[in-house]
């Protein structure tokens, strides 16, 4: 798990500068994610976890955190 | 494979795309027929899997369909690029019974779509739109203006940007729905065939089993998987366009006639072809190199569709007019097609993003991933 967290924080820090942000902050609600991010973000998980983003995953609350992102990686790598 | 594939699109596109390329232009719309036989051929369904009855092409293969197809006639590339964006969003984010529902019907081309995201006053800023999904339990109320729709005048269908109370989605709107109504746009510069319309909404009522994925954070990765298809798709629309003038432009030049020699002969004619050459070879590889990352689900595919999109949009307006150029007046007279595809080159730099917006999201990925 927390290797997962390590890779989202390394890759969110691309773009959020500071990186002054905690696992649970909503990434959303804080204005850190562009309309390009939002898609990057999707790209990421896809392609550095090997797994594929369905329809039923497009969801705010799979994304609003490096622990919501988390959570979705292990219950989709989980299945 | 590639080769024959190609010389199959290359055939059809000669034969029944080309004879009405610059009908298509002057009548400001598609030949009903020819829909019939891109749906025959599969086209409309080019990147459809096939499950879904689509040819399932892959992304280089798709990338030269529209090389193509635009060799001849952007407009008629630029039905298949609509219809194939709608479809893969469909396929990517739809669920099980919109993607049984309506990927068939696209695939078979029984059905037309349309991409219905910009606004009278939102274009490059779509996070801005203002078109409004009201909640009635059941249905959500469409209200809004959807402007530059391409193929509006003649879409079945219509995949729908809005939001609901600030919340993004997007809807799949039946164009026989009460509430909308389609106004054509005409005598537009270039890419007359496109047959663009403007869409209104007046509280139409759709079901909410419509909805594409969900709300809130569906709009960006769902826009986004048809902008990038579209992307692509115009890129290499670019390219087939750009590569149709410097024929044209050669032909001309080696029968073509001054100061006692072929204009081919002329060592400024010389410098013309040659640029031409270049800057199409260059945009081709930048193409070719998109479509072989997106095809592996490389993390880089996006950056490198944005390249080659803003690349060779910038390189079909200097090679189209290089050929004007080199065809001195002929070039203006609509038997050439030159003065066509040099009104068509225009819009390349704006739609599916403006070389603006390409130039900060080239400049925004190149920084952040150094």
């Amino acid at each position: 798990m927390s290797d997962v967290k390590s890779k989202i924080r390394q890759f969110l820090t691309k773009y959020i500068e500071h990186n002054n942000f905690n696992d649970d902050d909503h990434l959303f609600e804080k204005g850190y994610v562009s309309s390009l991010l939002a898609m990057e973000m999707v790209v990421f998980v896809e392609a550095e976890f090997s797994i594929q983003v369905g329809n039923e995953d497009l969801n705010l609350d799979n994304f609003k955190s490096v622990d919501a992102i988390a959570g979705l990686i292990i219950k989709k790598t989980d299945n | 494979m590639t080769d024959s594939i190609q010389a199959r699109f290359q055939s059809f596109t000669q034969t029944h795309v080309a004879p009405l390329a610059s009908r298509h232009d002057r009548l400001q719309c598609i030949d009903p027929e020819l829909v019939g036989q891109l749906a025959a051929q599969g086209y409309l369904g080019a990147i459809i899997s096939e499950p879904y009855k689509g040819l399932g092409l892959d992304m280089p293969t798709f990338g030269l369909l529209n090389y193509e197809l635009n060799k001849s006639c952007t407009a008629v590339r630029s039905l298949v690029t609509v219809q194939n964006m709608v479809g893969r969003i469909i396929e990517r984010w739809g669920n099980a019974e919109q993607k049984d529902q309506w990927l068939p019907v696209l695939a078979a081309g029984e059905k037309i779509a349309g991409f219905a995201l910009t606004e009278p006053e939102y274009g490059s800023d779509a996070a801005g739109i203002r078109t409004c999904f009201t909640d009635h339990g059941d249905t959500f109320a469409i209200t809004g203006t959807k402007k530059w729709i391409s193929f509006g005048q003649m879409a079945d269908l219509f995949l729908v940007f809005g939001q609901a109370e600030e919340r993004l989605g997007c809807l799949i709107v039946e164009k026989d729905t009460p509430g909308l109504s389609i106004t054509p746009i005409s005598d537009i510069l270039g890419a007359r065939g496109t047959m663009l319309a403007q869409l209104e909404f007046d509280a139409c009522s759709v079901p909410k089993e419509n909805l594409v994925t969900n709300l809130g954070f569906g709009l960006h990765p769902v826009a986004f998987t048809g902008l990038d298809l579209g992307r692509y798709s115009i890129a290499w629309g670019c390219v087939g366009m750009a590569a149709a003038c410097l024929e044209a432009s050669v032909t001309y030049a080696s029968e073509r006639r001054q100061f006692g020699s072929c204009l081919k002969d002329h060592q400024l004619i010389q410098a013309l072809i040659s640029d031409m050459t270049v800057d199409i070879k260059a945009a081709k590889l930048l193409c070719e190199h998109a479509g072989r990352l997106a095809e592996t689900n490389d993390r880089n595919a996006m950056q490198e569709m944005l390249c080659a999109k803003y690349f060779a949009a910038g390189m079909v307006n200097r090679v189209t007019a290089k050929a004007l150029e080199l065809h001195g007046a002929n070039g203006y007279a609509p038997e050439q097609g030159i003065e066509r595809f040099f009104r068509d080159a225009k819009i390349m730099e704006t739609i599916e993003g403006s070389n603006q917006m390409m130039q900060i999201m080239i400049a925004k990925y190149g920084i952040q991933h150094g």
